[in-house]
């Protein structure tokens, strides 16, 4: 199976500081890739560069199998296209309603008709339980509700890719665990290849080993099987630097002291 | 003794580039070198200093100038070829057109009017009182009415655009932009700077005609020259070529302001205290813009049309 995304040897400095040096992995279609590290470790850094907002000092990048750390801004647009992005506090645009906030992509960036349109942001907004918040601006929404609103824009267009970065961080441990939620049936139900850029470790275990099924009408969130769990892969930065590969079980038996400091 | 900072900071706190250098200043204080020949290493590390800052200084000048003609060069792209963003111009029309209107109004009819009062007692001296209206519109049509106009554009829509756009910065809005496939220089600066271009001359012409109506007032009701009159020595003073240079002025000032606006606004980092900070520069070299612009184009324009 070809990785729907690929970094190799991937180095990025600005100045002085050096982000990310020699940073290599794939991700297959449908898995999850959990990204921790501290603050500052370049974790968003890692997505930014997937998405190409940001461009390599070396190494490759390649998405859906397109080289993107050489493309121009223009011939980029089409591997976006693919990719939905979760911006950390959301980033929503604050001159638009939800509405047009979850539907930007639709209405300005495709040429699906409006009814559709329409519909499809009903159904998004449904889909993270905000259907009633359609017409408020996100000024009048809570952290979680911004949160989910951010998740809805970023799948309303049925990416194959979402990057999430930090999704649940400085919110409550009720609301984090619906955004939880939200990813595991994104990835369990529509499919979706799942990068989660993190440093909330119980958000990220819970995400790599629970799975969601659709049981007549609702979704039930189950603890995954073996086969599952191993979908979904951890890497912990330090310093720009990956010090860890590995499944869930494979991150708590890690034995290095950096891992152990942040796992206790 | 050297004082070692305000409030009790230490000098070297307050100023950390300094601190690359041995104290040089304390030194030189107290013993002069005996002679010239003797090399000075404080003297050599001050000099290094000053050099740095010049090259980081010149350097950045070099990059703000580098960055903002590729603004130019993308908003034209953006100008000439599609995707277009139709329901964006027209909102910047309306926000930077009528928006702006009250401003412009009250800019106008106040500079009219204050023109015809001063300009009234100097004209008294050699008798030329039903003169005034010549004066003001000359004065409003050819260069107050433009320059003023732009200087309130500039505090106006400039802060304004680089306010609305270092948000978007850095709250992450002009990434996710781009992650959802839209250009921002065609989404948030084409339309701004179409609005500008159409909207100065526009704007300018008002503010030109409410100046002409406030002389008009101060020279019927305070001066006491007949209506008639004034009006007159308006149309004499109307030139075919002060009327162009009014009007084509207007569109190289409006497109400077805006652009500075979006191109400070793009640059915008440092979170909300850079967004102050663009907002200031946004205005200030706006501002700075109009006059300069102003002196250029009117220099060109005599060129070309006298």
């Amino acid at each position: 199976m070809d990785a729907s995304i690929e970094l190799k040897h991937v180095s990025l400095a600005f100045d002085d500081k050096v982000v990310l040096k020699d940073v290599s992995f794939e991700l297959l279609p449908g898995h999850t890739k959990v990204i921790l590290g501290g603050s500052g470790s370049g974790k968003s850094t890692i997505l930014k560069l997937i998405l190409g907002l940001l461009k390599p000092d070396g190494g490759t990048i390649f998405v859906n199998g397109k080289r993107v750390d050489a493309m121009s801004e223009e011939d980029i647009m089409e591997v976006r296209a693919d990719i939905g992005m979760v911006f950390q506090e959301g980033a929503l645009f604050d001159s638009l309603s939800v509405e047009e906030n979850v539907g930007y992509k639709l209405y300005e960036e495709s040429r699906m008709p409006e009814e559709e349109a329409n519909r499809r942001v009903q159904e998004v907004l449904g889909f993270v339980g905000l259907e009633e918040y359609m017409d408020r601006m996100p000024s009048e929404l809570s952290g979680g509700q911004r949160r989910r609103v951010a998740i809805a824009r970023a799948m309303a267009a049925k990416p194959g890719i979402l990057l999430y970065d930090e999704a649940t961080t400085g919110l409550d441990p009720i609301t984090a665990m619906t955004v939880d939620e939200e990813m595991i049936k994104l990835r369990d139900l529509e499919g979706v290849t799942s990068i989660i850029v993190t440093h909330q470790l119980r958000d990220a275990f819970f995400v790599a080993t629970h799975e969601a099924v659709r049981q007549n009408s609702h979704v039930e969130f189950t603890q995954a099987d073996a086969q599952k769990a191993d979908e979904a892969e951890f890497i912990m930065l330090k310093d720009g630097v990956v010090c860890f590969e590995g499944n869930a079980t494979e991150l708590r038996a890690a034995s290095d002291p950096y891992i152990r400091q942040f796992l206790s | 003794m050297r004082p070692s900072g305000s409030g009790g900071v230490p000098a070297s706190a307050a100023l950390p580039l300094l601190d690359k250098g041995p104290p040089c200043r304390r030194r030189g204080a107290l013993h002069l070198p005996a002679r010239r020949s003797e090399r000075d290493p404080c003297h050599d590390a001050d000099r290094l200093l000053v050099f740095d800052l010049l090259e980081r200084w010149l350097k950045n000048g070099i990059l703000e100038v580098q960055e903002y003609v590729r603004l130019q060069v993308a908003t034209i792209r953006g100008a000439t070829s599609p995707p277009f963003y139709y329901r964006d111009i027209i909102q910047q029309l309306d926000a930077i057109g009528v928006g702006s209107l009250t401003v412009v109004l009250l800019t106008g009819f106040f500079t009219g009017a204050v023109l015809a009062l001063q300009s009234g007692i100097t004209l008294d001296q050699f008798g030329a009182r039903p003169f005034v209206g010549r004066l003001v519109s000359a004065s409003m049509l050819k260069e107050l009415g433009p320059v003023l106009t732009g200087l309130m554009l500039a505090g106006r829509i400039g802060s304004g655009i680089a306010a609305e756009i270092g948000s978007m910065v850095v709250t992450d809005q002009i990434n996710a932009l781009r992650a959802l496939g839209t250009d921002p220089v065609r989404k948030l600066v084409v339309p701004r700077v179409v609005a500008g271009f159409v909207m100065a001359p526009i704007l300018t012409i008002i503010a030109d005609t409410v100046g002409i109506i406030g002389g008009w007032m101060i020279a019927v009701f305070q001066l006491r020259v007949a209506s008639s009159i004034y009006w007159n020595s308006v149309i004499d003073g109307l030139y075919p070529n002060d009327a162009w240079m009014g009007i084509l002025k207007p569109f190289c000032l409006g497109y400077v302001i805006v652009t500075i606006g979006c191109h400070v606004g793009l640059r915008t980092h440092g979170g909300t205290q850079g967004v102050g900070r663009a907002t200031t520069q946004a205005v200030v070299a706006a501002s700075v813009a109009v006059i300069a612009v102003d002196f250029f184009v009117t220099r060109l324009l005599i060129t070309l049309l006298y």
